[in-house]
């Protein structure tokens, strides 16, 4: 009889898969779609081997379903993620994330004289350059590059 | 733009253009009563005397009322009430608040709690954008136009807000952009690459030479300031070489005007004053009708 030992990472009946997470970004990624709070059963792997990543994290969400606004807020750290809405089972529709124009909360602005770092304000940035993944904050105006990026 | 003065990314050309045109109204005319029966707030959060004084001049000579404090100090900033609770506050008493700020971000903040308009007066090191178009109006007046000129700015271009806005809103209008700066102090990379974006030609240089004078029609001096270097001596390097001396502007043309946004320290010497070329004070006084201007489109009331 084999020692082995696995962890089946189960098939959910209805909910939301959320894959090819870059390694670095998966526990963000529960930080961003509040799964701290939620009481779903979630399973999360993550430095599991990908062909296309190298390693890759997955998040699975029985009985949730994330509308778009909150997805795209996943922009700005993992950009090729794809999500998978399941039903009976079934994989209904696949989803891609889409770079929203604004992004309110979410990301901190990098600038210690804005105000959103002084007053209880909410960050508000907008995309500044597609391409580069760089944002600017609507308030103070500065640009920050993607490597700069500071959740919240 | 709509009804509040945030920053020079808002401005279309047309807004500039027809906000020039009602500063100079406000040149041939500045004491006309379009404001009778309003209240300006002056809100200055952070000190600044000369830009407080202009816009209550061009409110004062409107005929409106003037409300405000010009110091964080005693106003109920010092017990902790936060920026929204004092702007909802005061928009209760004024038609148009003019506010300074020393966090950056926060006129546009203000422009959200409030119907009332917002005029920002300067927001930390972002923006200034009433500054932006006095420089502007002065440009247009000296040069009877703004398209296809030869500007130069010198001194401090990586702090320099005023150049910053000015290369911004001049985008517009064709113009060759020609940056003189010592190494530390160089146009930042976002501004140049605003220029590529934009297909604005620039160069830029560390030498301050009568050749470069020659060629320009808007020579635009700052300040370079001392704090702005670790290492004292390298500040006494540069401090005389960005200097403007009347002689300087033996071979320059006819129509060349020297600008500052002031105040000045020894960039441009004193024996420069006198020559008619020589615009930094008349472009301070255009700070009234420039100001004049803005706060009547923000209250949309017509200048004819």
């Amino acid at each position: 009889m084999s020692d082995k030992k696995e962890l089946e990472v189960s098939a959910i009946e209805n909910g939301t898969v959320i894959d090819h997470i870059p390694a670095e970004a998966t526990f963000k990624i529960v930080q961003i779609l509040g799964l701290y709070e939620c009481d779903s059963a979630i399973t999360i792997g993550n430095n599991l081997n990908s062909k296309t990543l190298g390693k890759k994290g997955i998040i699975k969400v029985a009985d949730r379903f994330f509308p778009d606004e909150v997805i795209n807020r996943l922009a700005v750290i993992a950009p090729n993620v794809t999500l998978n809405i399941i039903r009976n089972y079934q994989i209904a529709e696949k989803k891609h994330v889409k770079f929203p124009k604004i992004i309110r909360g979410v990301v901190k602005c990098s600038n210690p004289k804005c105000i959103t770092n002084h007053q209880p304000v909410q960050t508000k940035m907008e995309v500044f350059d597609a391409d580069l993944k760089s944002l600017r904050c609507c308030y103070c105006e500065r640009v920050m590059r993607h490597e700069e990026i500071e959740l919240l | 733009m709509d009804h509040n003065f945030i920053s020079v990314s808002d401005f279309t050309k047309e807004d500039i253009l027809s906000l020039l045109h009602d500063a100079a109204f406000f040149e041939a005319h500045p004491n006309s009563r379009l404001l009778e029966g309003k209240v300006v707030a002056t809100l200055f959060f952070e000190p600044s005397t000369r830009t407080r004084l202009s816009f209550e001049t061009a409110s004062n000579r409107l005929g409106a009322r003037v409300i405000g404090f010009s110091d964080p100090a005693s106003s109920s900033t010092s017990k902790g009430e936060t920026l929204k609770d004092t702007i909802k506050m005061v928009s209760n008493y004024a038609d148009v608040i003019v506010m300074r700020h020393y966090l950056e971000g926060a006129a546009r903040y203000a422009s959200e709690v409030t119907d009332v308009p917002i005029i920002n007066a300067g927001d930390g090191a972002n923006q200034h954008p009433s500054q932006t178009l006095l420089d502007l109006y002065s440009i247009w007046k000296t040069q009877g136009t703004l398209d296809n000129l030869d500007i130069t700015m010198v001194g401090d271009l990586k702090y320099g807000r005023t150049v910053h806005s000015l290369v911004q809103a001049m985008s517009f209008f064709s113009p060759r952009f020609h940056f003189i700066a010592p190494q530390l102090l160089r146009m930042p990379n976002g501004y140049r690459d605003f220029c590529r974006r934009h297909s604005l030609p620039f160069d830029e240089q560390e030498e301050f030479t009568e050749k470069a004078i020659n060629e320009t029609d808007i020579l635009y001096m700052t300040r370079i300031q001392r704090e702005r270097f670790s290492d004292p001596r390298e500040y006494e390097q540069v401090k005389n070489v960005y200097c403007l001396k009347n002689a300087m502007l033996e071979g320059s043309k006819p129509n060349l005007r020297v600008l500052h946004p002031l105040p000045r320290v020894n960039e441009i010497a004193y024996d420069v004053d006198d020559n008619p070329k020589a615009y930094y004070f008349q472009q301070a006084k255009n700070g009234v009708y420039a100001r004049q201007a803005i706060i009547c489109r923000m209250l949309d009331i017509k200048v004819d």
